[in-house]
C-alpha cells in the first residue's frame, strides 16, 4: 500500500474516532516503503522491497484500555479494529496509572523529509554494493555490507481533537571490509535521513583502508589507557546511559541518578564541565517527529545536561503528575556540542593513546554505575607522538559512561549517527578521554 | 548474539501505542479458529505452480499464522493485555542459480501467485550478480504431515484474569519477600505454520512457546544502593502447564540457597525468593577479584553455551555470510577438518538437536521441509560439526541439512539458525552438592545475568543472578559484584566436573537476534551443573560522581 496523504490519513482517521464507543480513542497510523540490500564476501546475498501500512486503535473505558492493530482500510476494517480494541478494554483490568488521553498539541513540522531519499531505487541500491565490492576485490579485500532505506509516513490523532502527519525518510550503511586471510577488518557505518548527504564511495574507502591499516595487529597491556573514540564507539554507550533518565527511576532510587536518601539529583553536575547534550527536534543535521508516539505530547528543544550538570530527566504523564512536574515529549534525538577538530586533529594532540573505530557487544554489567563492557572492533590503532603508530589487538572494556564523560580532555567535530541498539538519532562528537579501562585481550579480528 | 529486543519489550517505559508490535491484535475468542487445512494447501499449490511457470527449478511456500498474547505488570498493576496476529504468505524460490524472496498478506490465489512471480523476478535479477550457484542437499517429499508442540494446557483456553492474578500474586510475594518493586510478564505464543515444497511436501505444524520473567529490584535510599533479582525459570516448547508448579518438579540448588524448577515453575515462590534475595544482594560481600572454581548451575550455563558454543558453530557465521553484523567464528573451516581441534576438555561433549520436548527448538520439520534431528557438534573435546541448512550440507560434506532452517515470521525470509545446543550430562554420578565438596576455593553461580563476547567469539563475560562462595568443599556466603572472562577455548578446556544426569536441564532465548534485517529466533540448551577451573573473576563495583 502506498504512504498515506495528510488528506488520506485525516479521513481514515476521523472515521476511526467516529466508530469509537469508549470514553476516549487514540489512533495511530503509520506506513512505509523499505528498500534493501546485502552483501557478503563480494556477492550479493539479498535484496528485498517491503511495504506496510498499520493501523493502531486505543480505546478506553474508564481506567481499562484495550489496544488492537490492523493493515486493512476499508470501512468494515476500521469498524473491526475499534470493536476489537474496546472488547479488549473490557477484558483488561483497570490501572490505577492510567492516563486520559492529552488534549490540543501544538506540532511545529521538522524538516524530516528527503525526496531524493524516498526516489532511492533498486539500481541506486546495487551501485552502494557495487562500490563496495569492486574496490575491495581491487585491494584483494572482501566486502560484506547492508544498505537500508526508508520513506514513512506518521498519523496521530486523539478524541481530544489531537491531529499530527508527518513524511519522513532515512537510510543506513554499514560495511565491513575484511582481509582474506583474516588479519585485518575495517568497518564504516553512515546513517542520515537526507542521501546527498551520504557518499557510499567515502565509507566504503573508510572501511577498507582500515582494514588494510589493521593488519599484525600487536598486542598491549590491558589497563588504563587515553582513549580517542570515533563517534560509533560511543553512541551505544551513550544510549544506555541516556536511556536512563527516566525520573521515577531516579526517585524511585533505581537509577545512577538517584540522591542518597531519596528525590534525585536534577542540577547537580556529574559530567566535565565541557559536557553539554540537548535534544532538539528541529535540529537540521538530526530531525525527529515533532511529538513522542507513546504519549502524543508535542517534543521540545531541551537541554539534557548544560556545562556537566544534569539539566533535565524525562517525565513520563502519569510521574509528572504526582511529582507536579511539567510532562513534555520524550526526546528522539541527542546532540552533543563538540568543535570544528577533525578526529585527525584529536589524533594529532595525542602523545600516547589507541584510537577506537567501534565498540560492539555492550551490556549492562551494573546499572547502579551504568558499568558496561563491550569491546572493540574493526578498527584499534596505537597512538605515539600525534601519529598512528600501528594496529593494536582488540581489547575488552568495562567502563561506565558517566566516568568517561567526566574525564574528557578534548571533543572533536559532531557527526551523524544511529546507534545499533539504541534508540535515539544521535549528532555525536568524536572525544579523546583520559584512563578508559580495558581489562582483557581479545583474539577477535 | 542474545540481542537486547526483550529489554526493549520489558522496558518500565513501555508505551501502549507501540505494544502490537508483534502483529495484528485480536479478540481473545478469535485465537481458537484454526485456518482451514484446505485453503492453505490451495494458496500453497498457487504459488508452487506460479513459480514453476514463471521459471523457478525450486520453490517453497510457508502459509503463517502468528498469535501471541503478552500481559505485563508493574507492583500490583497489570499494565497491558494485548492480543496479536499476523498472517500472511511467503514464498521462496531457486532461479538461475539465485534466491529469490517475496511475501504478502493478501491471502488469496492472486495475491500469493504474484508474490511467487515477484519472487522469481528478484531471484532472475539476483541470478547476474551471483557468483556461486545456490546448491539444495537433497530432501524426499514426505506427502502431508502434521506436528504439534505436545501441549497439555493451551495457554488460549485459559482466562485472562487467571493469568493476571497470577502474575500480580507473584508481585505481591515479591514485595513481601523483601523487594522494593517488583515486574513480571507472560508472553504467550502459537504458531501455526503450513509448509508446502516443490519436493512434494504438505507439512502443516502447530506451535506452542511460553515466557514468564520476573524482575525483583530491592532499594535502600539510605545508601543510595539497589540490586535486582531475575526470576529462575525457562522460556519453553510447552503449555500452559509449565506453570503447574508441581512439587516433584521442585529441586534445591546445591548448599540449598534457593529452589530452582525441572519440568514446572512456581512463578510465586521463585517471585517470592527475588525479592528476599534482591534485598540480601544489598548487603552481600564485594568479590575479592582473582582466580575462583566456578561451580555453573544450568540456570547459568544455558547462556554460557549460547553464546561460546552455540553461535561460534553457525556455518553462515564460520563462512563470512554474518560478517557485516553479528560477525564470524573462530571455529573456521580448517579446524574442523583437521579432526583435532580440542574445543574443550575430553568430558565436553555438545551435542545439537530440534527433537527435546519441551525445548524452544523443537519441531517436527524445520523452515524449509527438513525432519529435525539429532547430532554431534563436539565429542570428547573435538569440534565435529557445525549447523548448517540446506544450502550449506555440501559444504561441509554432509548428504543432507541438519534442520537449522527458521524464519521468525512468515514475511521473513528463512535462512540458518540455531538448533537446541547443549551440553551432555557427565558419565559419573554427581550431584551438584557433590560437586561443590571437592572445591577448595570456588563460586557458585546461579542463573544468567550480564553476557558480552567477541565477534569471533573467543573473549567473553559472564555475570549472573546469585553468587555464593564456595571455601573447602562448603557453600559460604553470599557474594556480589561477580562477572568472570575468558577465552572460549580455555574455558571450555578448563571444564574439570559435569553433574549426572539427574541434573540436566534447559535454559533458552526467546530473542535470539541475528541477520539483516534483524530477526529473531527461540533457542533451549541444557547442561548439568558443571564445575571450571581457575577462571578469572573481576569485581564490577564502581563509584561515580
Amino acid at each position: 500500500m502506498k504512504n498515506l496523504s495528510q488528506d488520506e490519513a485525516k479521513r481514515i482517521s476521523d472515521k476511526v474516532l467516529s466508530f469509537s464507543k469508549g470514553d476516549q480513542c487514540e489512533v495511530n497510523i503509520s506506513g512505509s516503503r523499505k528498500g534493501n540490500i546485502r552483501y557478503a564476501r563480494n556477492a550479493v546475498s539479498t535484496a528485498g522491497l517491503i511495504e506496510d501500512t498499520q493501523l493502531t486503535v486505543s480505546v478506553a473505558f474508564g481506567k481499562k484500555q484495550g489496544i488492537a492493530t490492523i493493515n486493512e482500510f476499508d470501512d468494515k476494517s476500521l469498524e473491526k479494529a475499534v470493536r476489537r480494541a474496546e472488547d479488549l478494554a473490557r477484558l483488561a483490568p483497570e490501572n490505577p496509572e492510567f492516563m486520559t488521553t492529552p488534549t490540543k498539541q501544538q506540532y511545529k513540522a521538522s524538516d524530516t523529509f528527503s525526496q531524493k531519499t524516498a526516489d532511492i531505487d533498486p539500481e541506486f541500491r546495487a551501485q552502494v554494493a557495487a562500490y563496495s565490492i569492486e574496490n575491495s576485490k581491487k585491494n584483494k579485500l572482501v566486502a560484506a555490507g547492508f544498505f537500508s532505506d526508508s520513506s514513512s509516513f506518521t498519523a496521530i490523532a486523539n478524541s481530544n481533537g489531537v491531529f499530527g502527519y508527518q513524511k519522513d525518510t532515512g537510510l543506513d550503511f554499514t560495511v565491513t571490509v575484511r582481509t582474506e586471510d583474516g588479519r585485518g577488518s575495517g568497518w564504516a557505518k553512515r546513517s542520515v535521513g537526507d542521501v546527498s548527504k551520504f557518499d557510499a564511495r567515502e565509507a566504503s574507502n573508510v572501511a577498507i583502508e582500515k582494514a588494510l591499516r589493521s593488519v599484525d595487529a600487536k598486542a598491549l597491556e590491558p589497563g588504563r589507557y587515553t582513549v580517542i573514540l570515533e563517534p560509533a564507539a560511543t553512541s551505544d554507550l551513550l544510549g544506555y546511559m541516556f536511556g536512563g533518565f527516566d525520573a521515577r527511576q531516579a526517585d524511585e532510587g533505581r537509577s545512577f541518578l538517584s540522591k542518597k536518601g531519596g528525590g534525585n539529583r536534577l542540577g547537580e553536575k556529574l559530567f566535565d564541565e565541557q559536557v553539554n547534550v540537548w535534544t532538539d527536534p528541529w535540529d537540521k543535521d538530526v530531525a525527529v517527529l515533532p511529538w513522542d508516539g507513546q504519549n502524543m505530547l508535542a517534543r521540545e528543544r531541551m537541554d539534557i545536561i548544560k556545562g556537566g550538570k544534569i539539566a533535565n530527566l524525562d517525565y513520563s504523564r502519569f510521574w509528572a503528575q504526582k511529582q507536579g512536574k511539567r510532562a513534555v515529549g520524550s526526546p528522539g534525538n541527542i546532540i552533543m556540542a563538540g568543535t570544528n577538530k577533525s578526529t585527525e586533529e584529536l589524533i594529532a594532540n595525542t602523545k600516547k593513546g589507541v584510537l577506537v573505530t567501534r565498540t560492539w557487544y555492550i551490556r549492562m554489567v551494573d546499572p547502579q554505575s551504568v558499568l558496561l563492557t563491550g569491546l572493540t572492533r574493526d578498527g584499534t590503532f596505537y597512538i605515539e607522538n600525534g601519529k598512528i603508530k600501528h594496529p593494536i589487538k582488540n581489547f575488552r572494556f568495562n567502563e561506565s559512561p558517566v566516568t568517561m564523560l567526566n574525564n574528557i580532555e578534548e571533543l572533536g567535530r559532531p557527526e551523524i549517527l544511529s546507534g545499533d541498539e539504541s534508540q535515539y538519532q544521535l549528532l555525536i562528537p568524536a572525544m579523546r578521554v583520559r584512563d578508559f579501562n580495558f581489562t582483557s585481550l581479545s583474539d577477535a579480528v | 548474539m542474545e540481542r537486547r529486543a526483550f529489554l526493549n519489550v520489558s522496558s518500565l517505559a513501555l508505551g501502549t501505542m507501540l505494544l502490537p508490535a508483534f502483529g495484528r491484535a485480536i479478540a481473545a475468542e478469535e485465537l481458537l479458529k484454526p485456518v482451514a487445512l484446505q485453503f492453505k494447501k490451495m494458496l500453497a499449490d498457487t504459488a508452487l505452480t506460479a513459480a514453476t511457470q514463471a521459471g523457478a527449478s525450486y520453490c517453497d511456500v510457508r502459509v503463517g499464522r502468528y498469535l501471541n498474547q503478552f500481559i505485563t505488570t508493574r507492583d500490583l498493576n497489570v499494565e497491558n493485555v494485548v492480543n496479536t496476529e499476523s498472517a500472511g504468505v511467503g514464498v521462496r524460490v531457486i532461479a538461475g542459480g539465485a534466491y529469490g524472496f517475496a511475501a504478502t498478506n493478501d491471502m488469496t490465489p492472486d495475491g500469493v501467485a504474484a508474490a511467487a512471480r515477484q519472487a522469481v523476478a528478484i531471484a532472475k535479477a539476483n541470478a547476474k550478480l551471483q557468483t556461486e550457484p545456490v546448491i539444495l542437499a537433497p530432501v524426499k517429499g514426505v506427502g502431508e504431515v502434521a506436528w504439534a508442540t505436545p501441549i497439555v494446557k493451551d495457554w488460549r483456553t485459559v482466562a485472562i484474569k487467571e493469568k493476571a492474578d497470577l502474575l500480580i500474586a507473584a508481585n505481591k510475594a515479591g514485595m513481601e519477600g523483601g523487594a522494593s518493586f517488583m515486574q513480571s510478564l507472560l508472553f504467550q505464543v502459537n504458531q501455526q505454520k503450513y509448509f508446502a515444497s516443490t519436493d512434494g511436501s504438505y507439512i502443516d505444524q502447530d506451535l506452542h512457546r511460553l515466557w514468564m520473567p520476573v524482575f525483583a529490584t530491592a532499594v535502600d535510599q539510605k545508601t543510595n544502593k539497589f540490586r535486582s533479582r531475575q526470576g529462575l525459570s525457562s522460556p519453553v516448547g510447552m503449555g500452559y502447564e509449565y506453570l503447574d508448579a508441581r512439587p516433584e518438579h521442585k529441586i534445591k540448588a546445591a548448599g540449598g540457597v534457593t529452589t530452582l524448577y525441572t519440568k514446572s515453575y512456581d512463578l510465586i515462590e521463585d517471585a517470592r525468593a527475588a525479592g528476599k534475595q534482591a534485598k540480601q544482594k544489598l548487603t552481600a560481600k564485594s568479590v575479592e577479584p582473582g582466580k575462583y572454581d566456578l561451580v555453573l548451575s544450568p540456570e547459568h550455563m544455558w547462556l554460557t553455551i549460547h553464546e561460546s558454543v552455540g553461535h561460534p558453530t553457525e556455518l553462515d557465521r564460520v563462512l563470512g555470510y554474518e560478517a557485516n553484523y553479528a560477525g564470524t567464528s573462530f571455529a573456521t573451516l580448517d579446524k574442523w577438518q583437521s579432526k583435532k581441534f580440542k574445543y574443550g576438555s575430553e568430558m565436553v561433549n555438545i551435542v545439537a538437536d530440534k527433537t527435546t520436548p519441551g525445548s524452544l527448538a523443537n519441531v517436527g520439520y524445520d523452515d524449509e521441509g527438513v525432519k529435525c534431528k539429532r547430532w554431534d557438534i563436539i565429542k570428547d573435546g573435538i569440534l565435529v560439526n557445525y549447523q548448517a541448512t540446506r544450502d550449506q550440507a555440501h559444504i561441509i560434506g554432509e548428504k543432507e541439512s541438519h534442520g537449522c532452517s527458521y524464519a521468525d515470521n512468515w514475511s521473513s525470509v528463512q535462512f540458518q539458525r540455531m538448533p537446541n545446543v547443549s551440553l551432555q550430562a557427565g558419565k559419573k554420578k554427581m550431584t551438584p552438592d557433590e560437586m561443590v565438596k571437592d572445591v577448595k576455593k570456588g563460586i557458585y553461580i546461579v542463573g544468567d545475568g550480564s553476557f558480552s563476547i567477541d565477534q569471533q567469539r573467543y573473549n567473553f563475560q559472564f555475570g549472573g543472578q546469585l553468587f555464593y562462595e564456595i571455601k573447602n568443599g562448603k557453600i559460604g556466603e553470599m557474594l556480589e559484584d561477580v562477572a568472570y572472562q575468558s577465552n572460549t577455548q580455555e574455558f571450555w578446556n578448563a571444564c574439570a566436573g559435569l553433574c549426572d544426569e539427574r541434573d540436566w536441564r534447559m535454559g533458552g532465548s526467546f530473542f535470539d537476534g541475528k541477520g539483516q534485517p534483524s530477526q529473531v529466533s527461540v533457542v533451549s540448551h541444557g547442561a548439568s551443573t558443571a564445575r571450571f577451573n581457575g577462571i578469572n573473576v573481576i569485581n564490577t563495583a564502581r563509584k561515580i560522581g
